[in-house]
């Protein structure tokens, strides 16, 4: 096992499952990934067995924008987890592709002050081991993707 | 609903008391079923929450199974699990067993023993997945709704309780100055309750001084973690000339969620399950919010008991934070006094059980130097946050 130094913060990573597969990994792609109804259209998070709009269960995959609106936040103090240094924001972002579509996320490459409800959003990953995170910025940065920090 | 609370109990309750969580709740029951007048032979039901557990630490001090052992009871009916209405949905349904005639007599319990557990290391010793952090288990993969906030650094309840105080303070201007009195309030009853475990004065100055946690909740928004148990036993109400005093009749319950079982994908962030639950309440009687004397709604953070009273309609969506405002109001000489035994985050994280406790010891007059003035005859007990919430309307028998 080829063991190597990262500056990469602490992560407890997801089980990946055939149904969460493309959304853990669409990042690969550079792609936010969910499943979506390939009948109605309905967007699926977390991921299901059928569509509970129209009970279909022609469930496809699609890729969304990768863009987001600031839902809420919090920024975290809590040292929680050794090698994941606080303080950190943690938020949940809306996405456009449909209303109540909403991930839980963090905000990178902001500084805590500018944080604010409302602000555009644009996915940026990281990979760790076989996930690729997703995190998101603020529109229009640089795509430095260092966490949120004072 | 057909069903009464009939006698009620706890352990000794404290901060790393190091003793044997099953002692605790064998002390609880035993305490629970003398105050009742009945003797551990005319009990024949058990219900619980969670059950039996590992992990978390000092989540759970055993389950139905253990304390029928332990006690060697005979049961008719018992429930045990976490997938339930709120910690009290453990009580929900021990009500709905001696209505149907299941059982006569159920002894309701939750024990926790978190405070010893986490030791001198604090709440992030308890958290999922804490070998991997340490180096222990490098293969630890996390599954279930953790997923999805886990690899964000966003393990815990305070963490998901915060963005919904968040969105809140964004939609309504709610501040840490109005939420800060629900702490002190709790403290200022704390201070009259010999069982609590932090009694000593507090003033919104202290709370707005202490360490951030996860924004915009500090320190004292959060419960403290202890050891105790807590003991209820619900009777068929036609046991009434068997008990050694009239009991509290369990008036209507609330058990309702109506909206996406998840903690971000809830339709409105501003309120939790707790809103449906609140709503199948007042829907089960004729009794309205202006008719309650004592209301005791879970405050394993703060943000969850200003929910509770919005939800409950003791004000309207979004105006919980003026109706604290201040501390008057939720006082014990208030209009709605609030938490009387000093809630969770005084009086120690019994996670729920307690205000339940409380409620029916200020119905039946015992509360000392805390007891509501006026003779209460209304009181409700809920608990629960996020996707859990459930409720009961309590009276005087």
């Amino acid at each position: 096992m080829v063991t190597s130094v990262t500056d990469q913060p602490f992560r407890l990573l997801p089980r990946v499952t055939t149904h969460t597969k493309p959304f853990w990994t669409g990042g690969a792609d550079g792609k936010l990934r969910f499943q979506r109804c390939g009948d109605c259209g309905y967007w699926l998070h977390p991921p299901g067995p059928i569509c509970p709009e129209c009970l279909g269960k022609n469930l496809v995959t699609d890729d969304a924008s990768g863009d987001a609106t600031l839902h809420t936040y919090t920024v975290n103090h809590q040292s929680w987890y050794p090698g994941l240094d606080p303080p950190y924001v943690v938020a949940i972002v809306d996405l456009p592709e449909q209303a109540g579509l909403r991930l839980t996320t963090n905000l990178v490459d902001c500084a805590l002050d500018d944080v604010r409800i409302g602000m555009a959003l644009r996915v940026v990953f990281e990979q760790y081991d076989d996930v690729w995170l997703p995190f998101f910025e603020p529109a229009g940065s640089s795509g430095a993707g260092g966490m949120a920090e004072t | 609903m057909d069903a009464v609370i009939s006698g009620v109990g706890q352990s000794q309750i404290g901060r790393r008391i190091n003793r044997d969580p099953l002692e605790l709740t064998v002390d609880a029951t035993l305490a629970a079923v003398e105050d009742a007048g009945l003797t551990l032979a005319d009990i024949d039901g058990i219900a619980t929450y969670p059950g039996n557990m590992d992990v978390p630490p000092g989540f759970s001090g055993g389950g139905v199974t253990e304390l029928q052992e332990a006690l060697r009871l005979n049961l008719n009916w018992f429930a045990g699990g976490i997938e339930a209405p709120g910690q009290l949905g453990s009580v929900i349904s021990a009500c709905m067993a001696v209505a149907c005639g299941l059982a006569r007599h159920v002894v309701c319990f939750r024990t926790v023993w978190e405070a010893t557990a986490q030791g001198q290391k604090g709440r992030s010793s308890a958290m999922p997945g804490i070998g991997a952090a340490e180096g222990g288990a490098s293969s630890f993969r996390v599954g279930s709704f953790m997923q999805w906030s886990l690899p964000f650094g966003a393990p815990s309840a305070v963490n998901w309780i915060a963005m919904m105080a968040q969105r809140h303070f964004h939609e309504f201007g709610t501040t840490r100055e109005q939420l800060g009195w629900i702490a002190v309030n709790a403290r200022r009853n704390a201070g009259l309750n010999p069982n609590a475990i932090y009694r000593d004065p507090m003033t919104l100055d202290d709370y707005l001084a202490a360490r951030m946690i996860s924004s915009p909740l500090c320190l004292y928004d959060c419960d403290v973690p202890s050891d105790g148990s807590t003991a209820i036993i619900v009777s068929a109400p036609d046991t009434a000339a068997d008990l050694r005093r009239p009991p509290v009749r369990v008036e209507s319950v609330g058990t309702a969620i109506h909206g996406r079982p998840s903690w971000d994908q809830w339709d409105d962030l501003t309120t939790m399950a707790l809103r449906d639950a609140a709503a199948m309440m007042w829907r089960g009687t004729d009794l309205t919010p202006a008719d309650v004397d004592v209301a005791e709604c879970y405050d394993g953070f703060s943000f969850i008991a200003l929910c509770w009273l919005e939800a409950l309609g003791f004000c309207g969506k979004g105006e919980g934070g003026p109706f604290v405002e201040g501390g008057e109001r939720i006082a014990l000489d208030g209009a709605l006094p609030l938490n009387t035994h000093g809630g969770q985050l005084s009086a120690g994280r019994l996670h729920g059980y307690g205000f339940l406790h409380e409620a029916c010891t200020q119905l039946w007059g015992e509360a000392g130097d805390r007891q509501v003035a006026g003779d209460p005859e209304v009181a409700v007990a809920a608990a629960g946050g996020g996707p859990l919430g459930g409720c009961l309307l309590l009276t005087k028998g």
